[in-house]
């Protein structure tokens, strides 16, 4: 755990504070062809755990779906998004929220 | 639904089987046990029907999360006196709302001695993860079902009407209910199956995250001025989110601070340098006069939510045949300064439950008979208090100089104002009066503060 008085928490350490049923597979699936042609990439931004990552070398988002957090803002900043709630109470389990 | 042939012919179906082969069947299925949804739950078990809540999360509360503000008038209908046992963190005691900008504050704070007496204005801080938990035992124990861990996926249909509801492939998943009641919540994926809604647009959502901070309540009362269990809810506005809508808060918990960002989906998109939420947090935690309040703290937990932007304007038709839509999944948020919310879920979530317990007399739950429960919502606060804060956001977005630059220019007039100094103050009064007729029109000024105060709180 950090100390709020760091200058910077790093989001991992954060997002490791947030405890989670396993997720057995991504509920999130996005259009590789779109993503490629993309400019915006407002997925690589607007998400608060930071799960999509553009990577370069392979012209393609990286979806870390483990460390979602279950806000569905990426649905909603990109069409090509397509994003399911977990089933069978996996996912997320806020404890102090 | 006996013996008629009621085959799956839609799309919407995830069904392959006709719902003659579902054998599990209960009067009201309600998604989502969030304040809307166990409200709800609770009227009715309460009038004895049969109702079944089922819930995604591992228990009520699992997967929900709000700034921290619950206004608990509805609930103190429901149960008088709740605060006496319910898990509440604090009363409001102060209200403090705040413009951050560049290193600045410019603040105003508000206590009322009548405020810190029983009801407390109804306003309390919660952890919806405990608060969530207790209201539904509370449920439970008038008789309603809870069921965690089970993730509605569609609706079951009967022609046009909504005739259950199934979490998975297979008849052995699916629940056939008279009438379902959606509180699903902001990310409304079942509203829009059930085409009550279109895909969620950008301005329709507010992206919120949020850090429950651990903190001595000691600590606590010291830096924000407490006593008991007398609370503070700090919002802060202009550079928390620089050019964008959104705001900022740090609501005191008993021995723990919850401090968050929220920002208006569409004020992020195709920024030139994107900011990513965390982001906007960090910097608000680490602005000169935010970061004191917080020092020395550890992070519990970390969150993120949506919140409803959709206003009057354009929250959707709240039913169907056979379907209800209630809390944040019908969009009933006040987006003012006032920040309603958990309130207008809890009463739309009972307004739902007053609506069915009067048609179940007849058992008719078809569009017609269900309007009603607009009837309802237009006659309360709900509707009301959304009506007049309508233009609010819109007003806002507009006029970006409200939240840009008025903030920047009151800061400046108030540093010449309190600059130490030999210059007579006549002269400061004519300069600040020069830099004013700079940097502003009064007129339009003056025209968009009457509509803000007019349409917009």
């Amino acid at each position: 755990m950090s100390t709020a008085n760091n200058n910077q928490i790093s989001l991992d350490d954060k997002l490791y504070t947030v405890r989670r049923k396993g997720l057995k597979a991504s509920h999130i699936t996005l259009n590789e062809q779109v993503c490629k042609e993309c400019t915006k990439r407002v997925c690589t931004y607007i998400c608060p755990a930071e799960v999509y990552m553009w990577d370069e070398a392979e012209k393609r988002i990286d979806i870390r779906y483990e460390n979602c957090l279950e806000c569905g803002a990426c649905r909603v900043a990109c069409d090509c998004i397509e994003w399911s709630n977990p089933i069978w109470g996996a996912g997320i389990v806020y404890k102090n929220s | 639904m006996a013996s008629r042939s009621l085959g799956i012919m839609d799309t919407r179906n995830v069904l392959e089987e006709s719902l003659n082969d579902v054998s599990e069947k209960c009067e009201v299925v309600i998604i989502g046990a969030g304040p809307a949804g166990i409200s709800c739950g609770y009227v009715l078990a309460k009038g004895g029907v049969d109702v079944v809540i089922l819930e995604r999360g591992q228990y009520p509360g699992a997967k929900n999360m709000f700034g921290g503000i619950f206004y608990s008038n509805q609930m103190n209908k429901l149960i008088p006196n709740f605060y006496n046992e319910a898990p509440v963190e604090r009363f409001v005691a102060k209200k403090h709302y705040s413009m951050l900008v560049d290193g600045s504050e410019i603040a105003l704070s508000f206590e009322s001695e009548e405020h810190k007496k029983p009801p407390y204005n109804h306003s309390f801080i919660v952890k919806r993860s405990a608060f969530d938990k207790w209201f539904a035992q509370k449920a439970r124990e008038q008789g309603a079902t809870i069921i965690c861990g089970v993730t509605v996926t569609d609706f079951l249909w009967d022609g046009k009407k909504v005739a259950g509801v199934t979490t998975g492939a297979g008849y052995d998943n699916a629940l056939l209910a008279d009438v379902v009641v959606c509180a699903e919540g902001a990310n409304s994926l079942l509203s829009e199956k059930a085409g009550l809604r279109n895909r969620l647009s950008m301005r329709a959502r507010c992206i919120a995250v949020k850090e429950v901070i651990g903190l001595g309540k000691d600590v606590i009362d010291e830096r924000f001025g407490l006593t008991a269990r007398e609370g503070a809810a700090y919002e802060y506005f202009a550079d928390v989110t620089p050019g964008m809508l959104g705001d900022g808060f740090i609501y005191t918990n008993l021995d723990s601070l919850s401090a968050g960002v929220g920002i208006v989906v569409s004020e992020m998109y195709g920024q030139e340098n994107p900011v990513s939420p965390n982001e906007l947090l960090e910097r608000f935690k680490n602005h000169p006069c935010v970061k004191p309040l917080i020092k020395g703290g550890k992070i519990l937990e970390y969150s993120a939510h949506m919140i409803p932007m959709d206003g009057y304007k354009n929250i959707p038709k709240p039913y169907t045949d056979g379907l209800l839509l209630v809390g944040d999944a019908a969009g009933f948020v006040n987006n003012s300064v006032c920040h309603e919310g958990m309130n207008m879920a809890m009463a739309s979530g009972m307004m739902a439950a007053e609506t069915i317990l009067k048609r179940r007399k007849e058992k008719r739950y078809d569009a017609r008979a269900l309007g009603l429960y607009e009837w309802l919502l237009k006659d309360s606060f709900v509707l009301k208090n959304m009506k007049s804060c309508r233009d609010f956001i819109d007003i806002l977005r507009t006029h970006k100089e409200v939240t840009n630059d008025y903030p920047h220019l009151l800061k400046d007039v108030l540093t010449k104002f309190f600059e130490v100094g030999e210059v007579p103050k006549s002269v400061v009064k004519s300069n600040i009066f020069h830099m004013l007729r700079k940097r502003i029109n009064f007129v339009k000024t003056a025209k968009t503060f009457a509509s803000l105060l007019k349409n917009g709180i």
